[in-house]
């Protein structure tokens, strides 16, 4: 059998000395934010544990956690837990922070991931600053990913112990601030032990599909339905990467995305043909063979460190690292360097191009299992 | 927790020792006297009161004797009583029924257009917008001035000979404010003679002189849980010469204008609490506006960046809005609940999330504003020692918000 994971609190100096620690726990209305709480009231009591849902997104969706009936799941699994929970309406930070930015992204020929911009300043912002502003000490989440403390304070992110369910990419924004004030209860656990717990304690949501997809869009309209009710879709032409021969039309080059094969069709000679880069502007798609979807660098902004930058990384030298560029891709050897605001990535091998927008997670060469920071595609 | 009942679930949230509920606009504790009244239709008299036997004709006497009660007590007869599962579905009835009667009779090729204030519950506001969207009348939203009236002005630039149907609230759901239903009947009747005017009275029952200050509307919706009654039961008066179309068709029960065996018990304990209310309507409106304003001052004094809603002459006893500058209300109320206090912000949605007011939009409040305001609303219950107790502790609430 696994074993809790320990909750570990700056004690503040002043802070009453019976006071416990306090923690809200955001349930999303599925399994494994269900089972953190369970695990949260069997540590800290049922007085001291409150789940909140996140009410993000205001328009029609039938999945992810924004739907009446995922809110229904939540509540009535805080209710025979015995905890109290409360419902916070955060649909107009949602519709700023996270799905403004992903319409006019690709809008601008990026693509961008809408979870972590949530992670970033839904959960892990407006979320803890109103569980501070309440009188929590910390937030827990049903994700999968490890929260550990050096010897010398510092607070580190791990990957989850179930490698096939690691969620710490879409965590890896997150800092020493976050992480002092966070807490991952099913981290140490397999998802299988997470639904088998689920089972065991009868929680409706044990059985529960994971939530794949993004949770404002609708299934039946999918991504190119939402974008065209948001923003005008424009035809454009499709390239050659290598000779600039017009290759055809694609019906809206909003909806493409680099390293994209699908749609793309095959070379002259036989290969599948991969987006190598998307000009909204020039309404140009350019396409090339494998190869040419292959780059060595990679430029990144919008950098977020867990502890700061790795040594040596301003020098002509950088630093080493492991880069991972999604949420369950390989993370691969690299040298990171300082450009200018943000930073470049040099693999070891060319590997396939990302997309701008999309967000790569840094993790420790020595350490494997830490992140170390992220940053996104320019 | 697993193995505990529905009820010992319950019980465990259950510390009323320390409680101060002043959250009575959207339900107050059912009166001692309406749960008394309600226990023999509950038990004995049980029998479906359209029934040709003994037992039904027991059920329809007190199903008549109820509707005879609050006829009387909102100065209506009994013909004129539509009883219905509460407020939302009279406003419904009223909206979408009494548009459709009018629209039956409309000699223009264009539907009758629709008039609502901006500042309506959503119970009107929401059918007004779906009948408009359904049938393309035109709908016009009223806005309301900074005090929470109604916009006298705006509502006679609406009311042209077009409109078929219009809906002005008795009393705001959220400020608490009173509206002037004698001038707005006379605009109705001169510049839009051929409509009905509906107004939405569930929060005037429990203060104002119901059946005076409805009198000038032709469709009046009531919900008994406002003033000590129990949920699921209110009535739509339907003044004699107004038309009306059933929503729900079926039995033919409520003279064909609202099928469905009627809740008989729910009847039976509107009226009771709707005779205690009107009887004592007059005492608890004095004591319970000296609790208002005591409860008022006192946060105006204690709390900075506190404004008060809608003039206090012009407000219903019952309902005190504060807005805390810099504080946001979804956030005031977890931590007034906290500190053992029900309050309330603006219209809860289904999910339990706090909407932004559109009634304080109406009243043109930015957003910021409008996600500010907390009403705390007294009831007959309220007790000087509530208000002591929300005293000593919403400044504190209020303080921690803002640090």
């Amino acid at each position: 059998m696994w074993s809790v994971p320990s909750l570990e609190f700056p004690t503040s100096s002043t802070a009453c000395e019976t006071r416990t620690v306090r923690i809200l726990v955001a349930m999303s209305g599925g399994v494994d934010s269900s089972v953190a709480a369970a695990l949260l009231a069997d540590i800290h009591g049922t007085d001291d544990v409150v789940g909140a849902t996140l009410k993000l997104w205001g328009g029609e969706s039938d999945s992810g956690c924004c739907s009446v009936a995922d809110v229904d799941d939540a509540r009535r699994v805080a209710d025979q837990l015995g905890l109290v929970h409360h419902v916070f309406n955060f649909a107009a930070e949602f519709e700023a922070h996270v799905v403004d930015p992903y319409v006019t992204g690709h809008a601008d020929g990026r693509t961008p991931n809408p979870c972590i911009e949530c992670n970033r300043h839904l959960k892990f912002d407006r979320l803890l600053d109103r569980a501070t502003q309440l009188g929590f000490d910390a937030v827990a989440t049903g994700h999968h990913a490890r929260r550990v403390r050096d010897a010398d304070g510092t607070w580190r992110l791990a990957r989850g112990a179930d490698p096939a369910k690691d969620q710490s990419y879409v965590l890896a924004m997150l800092g020493q601030d976050q992480l002092a004030r966070t807490v991952f209860p099913v981290g140490e656990l397999t998802k299988a032990q997470v639904r088998e717990e689920a089972s065991r304690r009868g929680l409706r949501t044990a059985a529960k599909p994971d939530s794949q997809d993004v949770c404002f869009i609708r299934s039946d309209e999918g991504r190119a339905g939402f974008l065209a009710q948001r923003v005008e879709l424009h035809p454009g032409r499709l390239v050659d990467h290598d000779s600039g021969a017009d290759l055809g039309e694609v019906t809206a080059v909003e909806l493409v995305t680099v390293g994209q094969r699908r749609g793309m069709g095959h070379g002259t000679d036989g290969r599948r043909r991969f987006v190598t880069s998307v000009d909204v502007p020039a309404r140009r798609v350019t396409v090339g063979p494998p190869e040419a979807s292959y780059a060595a660098d990679l430029a990144l902004w919008t950098i977020a460190w867990v502890d700061g930058p790795p040594s040596g990384w301003d020098g002509v030298d950088g630093a080493d690292g492991l880069a991972q560029c999604s949420a369950h891709g390989p993370a691969l050897p690299c040298v990171v360097r300082a450009d200018g605001d943000g930073l470049s990535v040099r693999f070891a091998a060319p590997q396939r191009r990302v997309a701008p927008g999309q967000t790569v997670a840094l993790y420790d060469p020595v350490r494997p299992d830490l992140v170390v920071g992220s940053g996104l595609v320019r | 927790m697993g193995g505990m009942s529905a009820s010992e679930r319950a019980d465990a949230f259950r510390d009323d020792s320390d409680r101060v509920y002043l959250d009575h606009a959207a339900t107050t504790p059912l009166r001692p006297e309406a749960l008394e009244a309600m226990l023999p239709v509950l038990t004995d008299d049980f029998a479906n009161p359209s029934g040709g036997h003994a037992e039904s004709r027991r059920a329809r006497v007190a199903l008549d004797d109820a509707r005879d009660r609050i006829a009387e007590l909102l100065g209506v007869g009994p013909g004129e009583l539509v009883l219905t599962s509460g407020g939302t579905e009279a406003d419904d009835l009223a909206v979408h029924g009494g548009w459709q009667a009018v629209s039956d009779g409309w000699t223009d090729r264009v539907p009758p257009a629709v008039v609502c204030t901006a500042m309506e519950h959503h119970a009107v506001l929401l059918a007004c917008r779906t009948l408009a969207r359904r049938t393309g009348a035109d709908l016009r939203e009223v806005p309301s001035g900074a005090d929470g009236r109604i916009d006298l002005d705006a509502l006679a630039d609406a009311c042209r000979d077009d409109v078929g149907l219009v809906s002005v609230m008795a009393v705001n759901n959220e400020v608490g404010t009173v509206q002037p239903l004698d001038e707005v009947a006379a605009v109705v009747a001169s510049r839009s003679p051929g409509a009905v005017l509906h107004t939405d009275a569930v929060q005037a029952v429990p203060w104002l002189d119901v059946a005076a200050c409805t009198a000038p509307a032709g469709l009046v919706s009531v919900s008994a849980h406002k003033f000590g009654g129990p949920k699921g039961s209110g009535a739509l008066v339907v003044r004699s010469g107004v038309g009306i179309r059933s929503r729900i068709d079926g039995g033919g029960q409520e003279r064909g204008r609202r099928s469905g065996t009627p809740h008989v018990a729910g009847a039976v304990g509107m009226a009771a609490a709707l005779a205690s209310t009107v009887a004592e309507r007059r005492a608890s409106v004095d004591r319970v506006t000296g609790l208002r304003d005591r409860l008022g001052d006192g946060l105006l004094a204690a709390v900075p960046g506190a404004v008060e809603s809608g003039d206090r002459d012009r407000r219903v006893a019952g309902i005190l809005h504060l807005r805390f500058a810099a504080v946001e209300a979804e956030a005031a109320v977890i931590l007034l609940d906290q500190a053992g206090i029900a309050a309330s912000a603006g219209a809860a949605c289904s999910s339990g999330a706090v909407e932004p007011s559109h009634v304080l939009a109406a009243m043109g409040l930015g957003p910021a504003e409008a996600s500010s305001g907390v009403r705390f609303s007294l009831g007959v219950t309220t007790t000087d020692d509530d208000v002591e107790r929300a005293l000593a502790r919403i400044p504190d609430v209020v303080d921690r918000l803002r640090n």
